[in-house]
């Protein structure tokens, strides 16, 4: 059963990982969502070429695993360029790459999602394109973009423990470290688990308020 | 003064608009009926190049807007739009929705485009409605506030896509009477309409398209009391 003791002693020290869980969370987020925007945008282009290659991209991403992304990242790139990636930059780098694609697509469907009568009244008015995007197709979009939003935000957080193969002293990692040194792995493990769904129930918790206050503009 | 030479318009394999040939003076009043699907709507699109022609050339006060050439959102300041279901901006007041492209479109500083704004709704009757959110209103103030905004632009065409029938039958007069007070201000019209009665009344002109082409062209008394084809006999049958 849980020892009462390993469990105190050992949580200070692994709760220290969750700033680095959310340290790379939050940066990834960030990124995808500039990449992933764009991507989106490539995505409603007419010229195929672009929307093409968006596609693929997200095809790529969505299709292998983000374990073999991050290792792709952090072993290949030096043996191509020569420079010694750390982990702190694969990670973010991989995590980046691979929430931009899931991000685009939730930004693809938001905004076609919003009637295309909208465009069309702003284009009939002579607004351009760019404006029409920026003041009438997007405030509509974000209802519909912001609680996927927040999910894509879940599941980077719970995928980020990923990183802790590559020695970054993440949730996972220290848990695991507290593992090694002391032959326990219960304790670690569920302190470890307990804080990730304590971040998890927060973001759900903040999503289910979006969604609300979303619903009562309508 | 429109102009429109051998347009035509195809979807796919189907041929919507088949050769249409069209003169508009300007001012003039044009309602536009025929069955459904015989291309009304597209016709109207083609005019404001929301439809890309696929043939023939369309010419709007000496500028051919069918050339590649030609700026299109320029275009589409001189030509304004009423849609079926109103498209107004949702999360936009009634009188943010009349201001926003005459500030962003023209450079109309914000005072004066709320002034005009507030001159617009009046003219339209929604000056208690002005700082109501879209979704307050019913489906006529809704297309009443439409009209407005599509005003403020100051166009010189206006077309209506079937204006009234998406609304409740009650509500369909308030806009007619509104769209009857443009009539012959000086603004050049083309309505898509199954109100045979405002076509009859209002109208300077009948357009019946059948199948992608104008079947019939002329004065509105003339068409409804002795229509020449068969197939308008048939359409004015089942729809008076």
């Amino acid at each position: 059963m849980l020892n009462y003791n390993e469990f105190v002693t050992a949580l200070p020290f692994i709760a220290g990982g969750a700033l680095i869980t959310l340290k790379y969370t939050i940066l990834s987020v960030f990124f995808g969502l500039i990449l992933g925007t764009l991507l989106a945008l490539a995505k409603m282009t007419s010229f195929p070429l672009v929307s093409w290659l968006s596609s693929a991209y997200t095809s790529l991403f969505r299709g292998t695993p983000l374990l073999v992304q991050l290792m792709l990242v952090y072993y290949a790139i030096p043996e191509f360029t020569g420079y010694k990636i750390s982990a702190f930059e694969a990670g973010i780098l991989a995590f980046s790459l691979n929430s931009a694609a899931y991000i685009s697509e939730i930004i693809r469907a938001g905004i076609q999602a919003v009637d295309k009568g909208q465009m069309e009244a702003a284009l009939s008015l002579g607004i351009k394109y760019r404006l029409t995007m920026q003041h009438i197709i997007l405030p509509q979009a974000i209802k519909n973009i912001l609680p996927a939003l927040v999910n894509e935000v879940i599941n980077l957080l719970k995928e980020s423990s990923l990183i802790s193969v590559l020695g970054e002293a993440d949730l996972l990692r220290r848990a695991n470290i507290v593992a090694a040194e002391k032959f326990i792995y219960f304790e670690p493990l569920i302190i470890a688990a307990l804080l990730y769904y304590l971040m998890v129930m927060v973001l759900a918790w903040f999503a289910s308020l979006l969604e609300k206050r979303m619903q009562r503009s309508d | 003064m429109i102009s429109i030479e051998k347009l035509s318009k195809t979807f796919g394999n189907h041929q919507v608009l088949k050769d249409i040939n069209l003169e508009i003076p300007l001012g003039q009043v044009v309602a536009i009926i025929g069955p459904s699907g015989s291309g009304k709507s597209t016709l109207l699109r083609c005019v404001n190049l929301l439809e890309i022609p696929t043939g023939g050339k369309i010419t709007i006060e000496n500028e051919c807007i069918t050339d590649p050439k030609c700026k299109v959102s320029s275009l589409r300041e001189k030509v304004g739009m009423v849609f079926q279901h109103f498209h107004l901006f949702p999360h936009m007041t009634v009188k943010e929705n009349v201001m926003y492209a005459p500030i962003k479109v023209k450079g109309i500083s914000r005072e004066e485009a709320g002034k005009h704004a507030d001159e617009l709704l009046k003219s339209v009757g929604l000056e208690d409605k002005a700082d109501a959110y879209p979704s307050k209103l019913s489906g006529g103030q809704k297309q009443r506030a439409a009209i407005a905004r599509t005003l403020a632009m100051e166009p010189k065409v206006l077309l209506f896509d079937e204006p009234t029938s998406a609304l409740d039958p009650e509500m369909v007069k308030e806009v007619l009477d509104v769209i009857k007070n443009l009539a012959h201000t000086g603004i050049t019209m083309l309505v898509v309409t199954h109100e045979m009665g405002f076509a009859r009344e209002v109208a300077d002109r009948v357009l019946f398209l059948d199948e992608g082409q104008i079947v019939e062209d002329g004065l509105p008394l003339n068409f409804f009391t002795q229509p020449k084809s068969t197939r308008a006999k048939q359409f004015l049958e089942k729809v008076l």
